[in-house]
């Protein structure tokens, strides 16, 4: 399939240390961030957040009440940045797209049978087709990881290349379900082909699987990622989702892109924690570095 | 499509904001004496000697310079704790003590901490996460060794060798007291230490360890002082062994002074490690053994891998992630918890950093450094690439003891086990491959006292740690490091 500038390479196997990685990860983590370096990384993460909603359960309600939030991030704070986005399955992004009217925030839809991804290619994409027709302004998909699994990297590229084709300009999330590949070199392999396929983010995990991200997985990825810049010029971004719920582990999360991509990426458009409690630990971060005092956590509204 | 609105903030464009370790629990003395025979006592001369913060270049405390009668003195106290003492001492009791002192190292491991990082300019990272713990592990270790050494040498019977003499240098000041005193208590010898001149601070902090921890009098002296202290305690009749860590230069010196004389030696000295990464190494992990490889300690360190071997195909990959990797270190405060690089230890040592690296580029290296900028105050160097430089390149042939790094390519395994090998030293080298049978092949082949393979710079109580050629003889730490303090007969 030849529809555009992507085309299929067979990817180069990398060579990666776990311990090496591991042992990088911790040296990261003992980065002291204080003061207003702190103030300012806990605004920064608030910004990247995809307020998130993906449950067999969700109603419009349901969906108001993350929009709200949203919206209202915590009114008592002036100066706020909003979140990046919010993350709903594709029959509540209308809904979304009602509450968010007038604001700047993104709305963003899973889609192509997430989490599995266990159907055919064409149902698959309509999904997509689906979602940015109701409204959609991101798309996240999941990669089929039985057939990663099974080495038919091409189909992957395939997926991922012909899901760029139709979101067109919607930026596209690709979820790799790192949970599922196991190895930290199968997250390069999938990194690197979902990047070449014409990725705009590539992502950990859906959420629904154990593990979801973590700090090594992350890495590996940004150093995917910054391997792609330098021999393509382009900027993919990343998203870590599922289990990043508390400040300190954002900051470090952070403090990752900081170090292995630099400055340039620490912009929503470029980095996103896929979370759905995150926000308010964040804000009670910041009051407390405001004030110097923990407020209790009922002052903080859960939507 | 909406635009997100972009932050503005200071942990994007700044650095980190200041983290410094607080100091208000740690009390530096004015002025600190001799330990001899258990008791603080003034040098029998009066002298004394300054000691300086490196990163602030101010006198934080003064101390007693031991003269020959001091070492005398110290020598003697040693004798007769020995005799008297220590060489009655059961090892399931030398063990008690021995295991007292590594548990107060702990309790008190920030204060060691951060002395050392302030007397020494080392990055209180490492102080605290390295030197303070593995110095703790050390006296662990071989507390357990103290009533086992019958099983050491099986069927031969192990004897204590007496007054242990030992010398140690101002890289890792506690750590290396610790490699020193350990073994040697353990063995039942007693101890005369001499600290190296411009770190003076954490070795008297040991000696209220010592005390605290109710060892006998005279089984630990510890004597600051220049080259003239340390040639006395060298030369004194009364010494049983020597050990040394330290420079070539003065290890050669060492060795003559103690030829003809039945005291036992060791010695660690200079290395410049072969470093090597093939192309199928994990590069990002390898890129970070480099960088922990030279810049670990400023690069004050003899098993550092200053020297640089990339196969030829990923050479101009590998340099250039060690550049970038290069631009995110920090050098700076010592004290503050996000330094990656301290401060130089001295100003003779950064001059002869600095007068090293022209001379390297006088013959033609290109040189690539990071541009943190640098304190006014204190002594400083910026980490340091030199490439174009081959093996007869004086950068690649001397030993610099600083945060440079000569790097060279290679583009076979024969090739670079005889460049690796093709030096006077031979204290320690890294292999970085993904294939395990290159790794064994390789490393037996090169002539190190310890070589690392796919990590560098680990070290662990239970490990031999010693050279080849001009890097020594001897070997620290593990069983090995028992033989030196013991006569086996």
């Amino acid at each position: 399939m030849n529809m555009n500038k992507y085309h299929f390479e067979s990817p180069e196997i990398p060579h990666i240390d776990k311990v090496g990685v591991e042992e990088r990860v911790a040296r990261l983590n003992s980065r002291s961030i204080k003061k207003d370096s702190k103030l300012s990384a806990l605004k920064l993460a608030l910004s990247m957040i995809d307020l998130t909603t993906l449950e067999g359960k969700d109603t419009p309600g349901k969906v108001k009440q993350l929009c709200t939030k949203a919206i209202h991030l915590h009114d008592a704070l002036l100066h706020l940045p909003s979140v990046a986005a919010v993350c709903v399955y594709p029959r509540m992004v209308r809904y979304a797209k009602d509450f968010l009217q007038g604001t700047n925030i993104h709305i963003a839809s899973v889609a192509t049978y997430f989490p599995s991804g266990m159907n055919s290619l064409q149902s698959r994409l309509e999904e997509i087709r689906f979602a940015i027709d109701e409204g959609a302004d991101e798309v996240d998909m999941v990669i089929s990881r039985g057939k990663f699994l099974q080495g038919e990297y091409q189909t992957i590229f395939d997926e991922v290349s012909e899901a760029k084709h139709v979101c067109g300009d919607v930026h596209l999330k690709v979820i790799l379900e790192t949970g599922e590949l196991r190895t930290l070199q199968n997250v390069r392999i999938a990194s690197d082909l979902a990047m070449s396929a014409g990725a705009d983010f590539i992502k950990t995990s859906t959420g629904k699987v154990q593990p979801a991200a973590t700090q090594p997985v992350t890495l590996v990825m940004l150093e995917a990622i910054r391997n792609y810049y330098r021999k393509t010029g382009r900027r993919v971004g990343m998203k870590p989702a599922g289990g990043i719920s508390d400040a300190k582990t954002a900051i470090r999360y952070l403090v990752m892109v900081r170090e292995t991509l630099g400055p340039d990426w620490l912009i929503p458009g470029l980095f996103r924690f896929g979370a759905s409690s995150l926000a308010n630990d964040l804000l009670q971060q910041i009051v407390k570095q405001l004030t110097g005092v923990y407020q209790s956590p009922d002052y903080f509204s859960k939507d | 499509m909406n635009q997100i609105p972009h932050p503005t903030s200071d942990f994007i464009t700044g650095t980190y904001a200041p983290a410094p370790e607080s100091t208000s629990h740690v009390k530096i003395q004015p002025y600190y004496r001799l330990f001899i025979n258990g008791k603080d006592v003034d040098a029998a001369e009066g002298t004394r000697f300054k000691t300086i913060n490196p990163a602030t270049e101010t006198v934080i405390a003064e101390v007693a310079s031991a003269g020959e009668t001091d070492v005398d003195s110290a020598v003697q106290a040693a004798r007769t704790a020995y005799d008297k003492t220590w060489f009655r001492m059961s090892g399931r009791e030398r063990g008690k003590y021995i295991y007292r002192i590594a548990r107060l190292i702990q309790e008190r491991s920030r204060e060691f901490a951060i002395v050392e990082s302030m007397n020494g300019g080392k990055p209180i990272r490492e102080s605290r996460d390295v030197d303070t713990p593995l110095a703790a592990a050390h006296f662990f270790y071989y507390a357990g060794w103290a009533d086992k050494l019958e099983y050491v040498f099986p069927s031969r019977d192990a004897r204590s060798l007496g007054v242990a003499g030992q010398i140690i240098p101002w890289n890792f000041p506690l750590l290396m007291a610790a490699w020193k005193i350990a073994p040697a208590l353990a063995a039942g010898n007693t101890v005369v230490l001499k600290p190296a001149e411009t770190t003076p601070l954490t070795a008297m902090l040991l000696a209220e360890v010592i005390r605290d921890a109710d060892l006998p009098p005279g089984v630990v002296n510890i004597i600051n002082g220049g080259p003239a202290t340390g040639a006395a305690l060298v030369n004194h009749p009364d010494v049983n062994k020597i050990a040394f860590t330290g420079s070539t230069d003065v290890g050669k010196i060492i060795q003559r002074s103690l030829a003809g004389t039945p005291k036992k030696c060791t010695l660690e000295l200079g290395g410049k490690a072969a470093h090597i990464v093939f192309e199928d190494a994990s590069l990002e992990e390898a890129v970070e053994g480099i960088v922990n490889g030279i810049f670990f300690n400023q690069g004050h360190v003899c098993c550092a891998g200053s020297r640089l071997f990339v196969q030829e195909g990923v050479a101009d990959t590998v340099i250039g992630m060690l550049k970038n990797r290069m631009d995110t270190l920090i050098v700076g405060d010592p004290l503050d918890k996000n330094t990656d690089i301290g401060a130089i230890n001295s100003q003779p040592q950064l001059d002869k950093i600095t007068k090293m690296v022209n001379r390297g580029v006088d013959e033609g290296g290109t040189l690539y450094q990071c541009n943190n900028q640098l304190p006014g105050k204190g002594y400083w160097y910026n980490p340091t690439l030199i490439t174009g430089v081959a093996q007869s390149s004086y950068v690649v042939q001397e030993e610099i003891f600083g945060p440079v790094l000569a790097i060279q390519t290679f583009r076979t395994v024969d090739e670079v086990i005889e460049k690796a090998n093709n030096t006077r030293y031979g204290l320690s080298g890294g292999v970085w491959t993904d294939n395990g049978a290159k790794i064994f092949h390789v490393t037996r082949r090169i002539r190190a006292g310890v070589l690392w393979a796919n990590s560098y710079n680990k070290f662990d109580p239970a490990s031999p740690f010693g050279g080849y050629k001009e890097s020594g003889f001897g070997r620290e730490g593990g069983v090995h490091g028992l033989y030196p303090y013991l006569e086996v007969v």
